[in-house]
């Protein structure tokens, strides 16, 4: 636990000192995040496998995970702070809020099933294609 | 017993123990009313304690700047918790590497219309750049979405509260409004989920597929990425009065 937690603030720790260094337009975590994904993929360490030290690091990050509902009540809470925003700004917001989610939820879904269903049906139609040729 | 009831209020009001208690109380609360529910995304555990503690703060008169300094580590995990979804998007690259085209072409499409379509509806209903810059980011997931808002000159309070309203419109209709649209396959059910309303609409589609479960994870992972590139990018052409 005390490692697997090292690991992640010190991710988080080369993040923020990469993002000032290099003046990244990227969080310090999402630096962070990003530099353990890469460790993890290299290495080819599955982070599920019984290794011990990747074992416990998956245990502390999927209970992270799992709980981050928590970290979000007390920024949550700030809303009442901005209420005044919100009530001078109440009509952009709500429909801002509605239509942009839905249409990259929608944007994202349709392009994702459309593309696939392409590529697919296109690694399957190519040899059958060719065969087709072969056949007159 | 007025007074006795103020000395004994008074130093509790100030102490990080209190408030640490009631946030975690407000939330094991919000949890136990979900499992109440059947799990209905309607009742999101992050909103209920959140409007129970807000009614708590009015109740006893106490002002937010007294209430956040002390439960501040609690926000401080947000961190921690972001690097750590390296470990389910490291898990699931390999899966999702068979779909590179698929994902790569719908996360870049999402992402864009999520984080303009935001700005865009804002101002062009009137609302102020620093609300239009909150909305901006909202699809990422929470912590990524404070981040960058705040880098961007929108608010970070109102950033987290779009992020997870966000969630829970993508969490309601999402799966209802894709099927209409005749997307009938599960890796675009969660991808779109990850990409549009991060882990409150990764959280409904998860435990229905495995595959749902898999894309969400990378759509939240790389879509974070991709709004934390965009966005400050995007705040570049509206520059801050």
């Amino acid at each position: 636990m005390p490692t697997s937690f090292l690991v992640l603030v010190g991710c988080q720790i080369i993040g923020e000192v990469l993002r000032r260094a290099l003046h990244l337009p990227l969080p310090g975590p999402v630096i962070g995040m990003l530099l353990l994904a890469t460790v993890l993929a290299v290495s080819g360490n599955d982070p599920d496998d019984d290794v011990e030290e990747t074992s416990q690091l998956a245990q502390t990050a999927n209970a992270l995970i799992a709980n981050m509902g928590l970290l979000f009540v007390p920024a949550g809470v700030g809303v009442i702070v901005e209420f005044g925003v919100l009530r001078q700004n109440w009509l952009p917001i709500l429909a801002g809020l509605l239509l942009s989610t839905i249409l990259g939820l929608v944007v994202t879904g349709l392009v994702m099933h459309h593309v696939s269903r392409v590529v697919e049906s296109g690694r399957r139609r190519l040899p059958l294609l060719a065969s087709q040729q072969e056949t007159p | 017993m007025y007074i006795e009831f103020l000395a004994f209020w008074l130093p509790l009001k100030q102490s990080p123990l209190f408030w640490l208690a009631t946030t975690l109380l407000a939330f094991v609360a919000g949890q136990a009313v979900q499992r109440v529910c059947r799990r209905s995304p309607l009742a999101n555990p992050v909103l209920i304690a959140t409007i129970l503690i807000a009614a708590l703060l009015e109740a006893t008169g106490t002002p937010y700047r007294t209430y956040f300094p002390r439960v501040e580590y609690i926000t401080f995990l947000l961190g921690p918790a972001t690097v750590a979804l390296a470990v389910p998007l490291a898990r699931n690259l390999r899966q999702v590497r068979r779909s590179f085209h698929g994902v790569a072409l719908a996360l870049l499409a999402g992402s864009l219309t999520s984080t303009l379509s935001g700005i865009c509806i804002v101002w062009l209903l009137g609302g102020s750049r620093a609300v239009a810059f909150s909305m901006a980011p909202k699809a990422a997931t929470t912590p990524i979405a404070m981040a960058v808002a705040q880098q961007a000159g929108g608010v970070p309070a109102l950033a987290a509260a779009l992020a997870i309203a966000g969630g829970i419109v993508a969490a309601m209709v999402g799966e209802t409004i894709l099927r209409r649209l005749g997307v009938n396959d599960w890796r675009a059910h969660g991808l779109a989920a990850g990409v549009a309303g991060s882990g409150v609409a990764a959280a409904q589609v998860a435990p229905r597929d495995g595959f749902a479960a898999a894309f969400a994870a990378v759509g939240i992972g790389l879509n974070g990425v991709l709004t934390a590139v965009i966005v400050p990018a995007l705040s570049l052409f509206w520059p801050m009065g």
